[in-house]
């Protein structure tokens, strides 16, 4: 069954001169269809203004379809009676965990969501231990969100969703602002949730790296769906990967360089293992 | 500098202080602050100043950590002692010649710094063993009856606690951006008034810019969250009063029968 | 000429005085092209802002062609327009109505005649790449990658001898982040200007620079140039970094038998030449 369906979804936004006339309509969306069955792992890739951030926001409901319509779990984002439905199933992790966070203690940041949509104060506390304990954040229930490291803030702004026991979580560029411990970190906790709570997972990026082991990437470029398959589908075309400003992973590049002056490497390679595998068979 | 005030903060702990209803609390602050202005003797002063030191003792928090983080409002309160000393007039005991100070001004000002001292470090310690989302929630279930004057009480203390979150982070900004306008040669010590007030302007309008777009990401983050207002909300840590409040209560009260007594018998 | 820091020590200024440096000790000649990384905490922020005199040392002392800045009479003012910094965030910079006049705003502190500071503005903003047409657009209304590009601007019309830049590419696009490097390295190239990065990624210091400062816990561990300070794969593992990609792939390959000898390479290029190389030896036998 699929958990999220995208039906020719069409956004615009307006820039407006300083009386407030419209003077540029941008479709930062231009007709995407989609769709995401339900325990997958869908990574979203784009260069930065190429729509893919709208494309999360739209799913959560925080943006509404000028044409078009998003369903998930069946229920439509436009219709007003579901969106509280639609936004416990299927949360959102914005960019800068700074902004996200509004409690001021771990634990009571988690239970804003369970709070919001009603849930007894028991069953609050197991989710709240529950969701810290997946995203391996259990020894900081009690500190202050100010003295965490940015990738530690992040997997709290993940317990925050994982407390509303979606099915669906959506990552808008998570890892942007961290470093790369937290990058890591973060990347190898969505991993886990997908693997061992079949949580879907939509992640939006630009970084390669990211998207290997995903189970299935769609491409954007100017509000439209590019590409879409499987990670190897996607890498061994990487002329037109970067002709749309994105980069593939270093194992593809450096075969796809080795490629260019004949050495016959097949163009399925995406990681450094399969990469010294194919090299030692040629030699 | 901004950094290293602790009031407002939180102070990670387990004493009975820490476990008390946010309620009882604040209550007990309150009435504590109200004894203060009770007191008018040697005795009540001793008496009140006994009873903070037990309660900080019991609260675990560091006399220390306490007083570093008041360092900025000490400043501020000994500059209106001084003030007060100079300007009382009574019997003169050290004359300069243009002014002096007189018995009943060093009195008047010596307890004054000593209430205010009181009244300070009785509230930090509120403060610091309450977590300000606690706070809040007593503040907003105190303050209750006042919803049916159509206040919005929940909304309110929902702003206050995420301005306690934000302060932090908006201080460490205003930290960031002063420094990289340094960087392009900005000063903001120099001149006179008009161009210090102009000299701000290049810190003032990215803070803002940053503010409102944190506000955004944050309102946006909430409602992702299913946040829509206080209506069919439950609570992580509902407040009920337990044995121990009630203990909290007794405690308070029989430190002000006493101070009002020690006011009324002498 | 140089920025010279001799045993300098600092210590956080809020309640945990943990010691952000201790003891360290570098010079930065001009021409250099130098990148410092550590993980986050590890004091590279905090060295960066003595190299200007945002930040005052508790110990040691930091020599501008061989004067001390804090000495009596030295204008910090003038140092900083001779050694540019640029943050991390171009939003905590940006806030004047157009592009154009923020990039003034250094110059302008500067003292110059107006003409030569919208001489210099003019002059940056082209060596960044900004087209005419956004000289009049809000600052507030660029992409992130053109926000850091003006942000740059506005230190380059200073006109610095030397120019750090705290993590100039983080959050930036596979074409944002080329378009910064490339800049950079012309900046060194055809002006001369001494550039300091400050990067997370070893490909991209790899590619760019000709040395390394690696710092750890407040200590600079390392000193060296790139080959050299790439060759200590376990420690720099341990204190939370990585070597190049390209390393890593060598190092497997001569596992396998692939290489019959030691092989460094730390580029792409490089890693390709020594593939060739074993290719096509097989082939002319």
């Amino acid at each position: 069954m699929s958990i999220v369906q995208i039906k020719d979804l069409v956004h615009r936004y307006f820039r407006k001169d300083d009386d407030g006339n419209v003077i540029e309509t941008i479709e930062a969306i231009a007709g995407v269809n989609m769709e995401v069955e339900a325990g997958q792992f869908i990574a979203v890739l784009g260069h930065n203004g190429s729509g893919k951030s709208s494309l999360a926001k739209h799913i959560n409901g925080l943006l509404q379809p000028a044409q078009g319509t998003v369903y998930v779990k069946g229920m439509r984002t436009d219709d007003e009676s579901s969106i509280w439905d639609i936004r416990q199933n299927a949360g959102i992790v914005l960019q800068n965990p700074d902004n996200q966070i509004i409690g001021n203690i771990v634990e009571e940041d988690v239970a804003f969501g369970p709070e919001n949509i009603g849930v007894p104060t028991e069953d609050i506390w197991r989710r709240v231990a529950e969701s810290l304990e997946a995203v391996g954040m259990m020894a900081y229930r009690m500190s202050s969100p100010n003295h965490l490291s940015g990738g530690q803030k992040q997997r709290i702004a993940i317990a925050g969703i994982l407390a509303m026991e979606p099915e669906c979580i959506i990552l808008d560029e998570p890892t942007a602002m961290l470093d790369p411990k937290g990058r890591e970190d973060v990347i190898k906790t969505i991993h886990e949730l997908n693997r061992e709570k079949g949580i879907t997972i939509i992640l939006i990026t630009h970084k390669m790296d990211e998207v290997i082991d995903a189970d299935k990437v769609f491409v954007m470029d100017h509000g439209k769906v590019v590409m879409s398959g499987t990670p190897v589908e996607i890498f061994s075309q990487v002329e037109t990967v970067k002709s749309y400003g994105l980069e593939v992973p270093h194992a593809a590049s450096m075969a796809y360089e080795l490629r260019k002056e004949g050495i016959p490497l097949p163009e399925t390679i995406m990681t450094k293992e399969e990469l010294v595998e194919a090299l030692c068979q040629l030699n | 500098m901004i950094r290293e005030i602790t009031l407002g903060q939180y102070y990670k702990g387990n004493s009975f202080l820490h476990r008390l209803d946010p309620r009882t609390k604040v209550a007990g602050t309150v009435l504590y602050i109200i004894s203060l202005f009770i007191g008018k003797s040697i005795a009540a002063y001793l008496l009140a100043g006994v009873f903070l030191a037990v309660m900080v003792k019991i609260s675990t928090v560091p006399f220390s950590y306490m007083v570093r983080g008041l360092k900025a409002v000490f400043t501020i309160l000994i500059f209106s002692v001084v003030l007060n000393m100079f300007f009382i007039p009574g019997e003169v005991i050290v004359d300069f010649g243009f002014c002096d100070i007189s018995r009943e001004g060093l009195q008047t000002a010596v307890f004054m710094a000593i209430r205010l001292v009181f009244l300070i470090l009785g509230s930090s310690l509120m403060t610091l063993t309450t977590t300000p989302n606690q706070l809040t929630d007593g503040m907003e279930k105190l303050l209750k009856p006042l919803k049916k004057l159509k206040i919005p009480v929940h909304e309110i203390s929902m702003m206050m606690a995420i301005a306690l979150r934000f302060i932090p982070i908006l201080t460490e900004e205003l930290d960031k951006i002063m420094k990289a306008q340094m960087a392009r040669g900005a000063e903001f010590d120099q001149g006179n008034l008009i161009q210090k007030v102009k000299s701000v302007v290049p810190i003032l309008v990215p803070l803002f810019v940053s503010a409102v777009r944190r506000a955004n990401d944050l309102a946006m983050a909430m409602e992702s969250r299913c946040y829509h207002g206080g209506e069919g909300r439950t609570k992580m840590k509902p407040l009920i009063y337990e044995q121990r409040d009630y203990i909290a209560y007794a405690i308070v009260g029989i430190y002000l029968a006493v101070m009002i007594g020690m006011r009324v018998i002498r | 000429m140089s920025i010279k820091l001799e045993n300098i020590s600092y210590q956080y200024r809020d309640s945990s005085r943990r010691k952000a440096l201790s003891n360290v000790s570098l010079e930065i000649k001009p021409g250099e092209f130098i990148g410092i990384v550590g993980h986050t905490g590890s004091g590279k922020s905090t060295l960066i802002q003595h190299l200007n005199g945002l930040l005052k040392p508790d110990e040691g002392k930091v020599l501008f062609d061989g004067s001390d800045i804090y000495q009596e009479g030295y204008s910090l003012k003038e140092l900083r327009g001779k050694v540019g910094l640029s943050f991390q965030y171009p939003e905590h910079q940006l806030f004047e109505v157009t592009v154009f006049e923020d990039v003034c705003f250094g110059p302008k502190n500067l003292g110059l005649s107006q003409e030569e500071v919208k001489g210099r503005a003019r002059e940056a903003l082209q060596m960044v790449g900004m087209d005419e047409k956004y000289y009049e657009k809000s600052p507030f209304e660029l992409s992130g990658g053109q926000k850091r590009r003006v942000a740059i601007a506005g230190i380059l019309a200073m006109h610095p001898q030397y120019f750090i830049l705290d993590e100039p590419t983080a959050g930036l696009d596979p074409i944002g982040r080329d378009k910064i490097l490339e800049l950079l390295k012309r900046l060194h190239e055809n002006q001369g200007i001494t550039i300091i990065l400050v990067s997370h990624s070893m490909e991209e210091i790899a590619n760019y620079v000709d040395r390394i400062l690696v710092m750890d816990q407040g200590c600079l561990l390392y000193d060296d140039v790139p080959k050299e300070v790439f060759k200590h794969k376990e420690k720099l593992e341990e204190i939370g970094l990585a070597v190049p990609f390209y390393m890593y792939l060598m190092e497997d390959l001569r596992e396998r038998g692939f290489f019959e000898e030691e092989v460094t390479a730390i580029t792409l290029k490089e890693a390709e030449d020594q593939i060739l190389k074993v290719l096509k030896r097989k082939q002319t036998l």
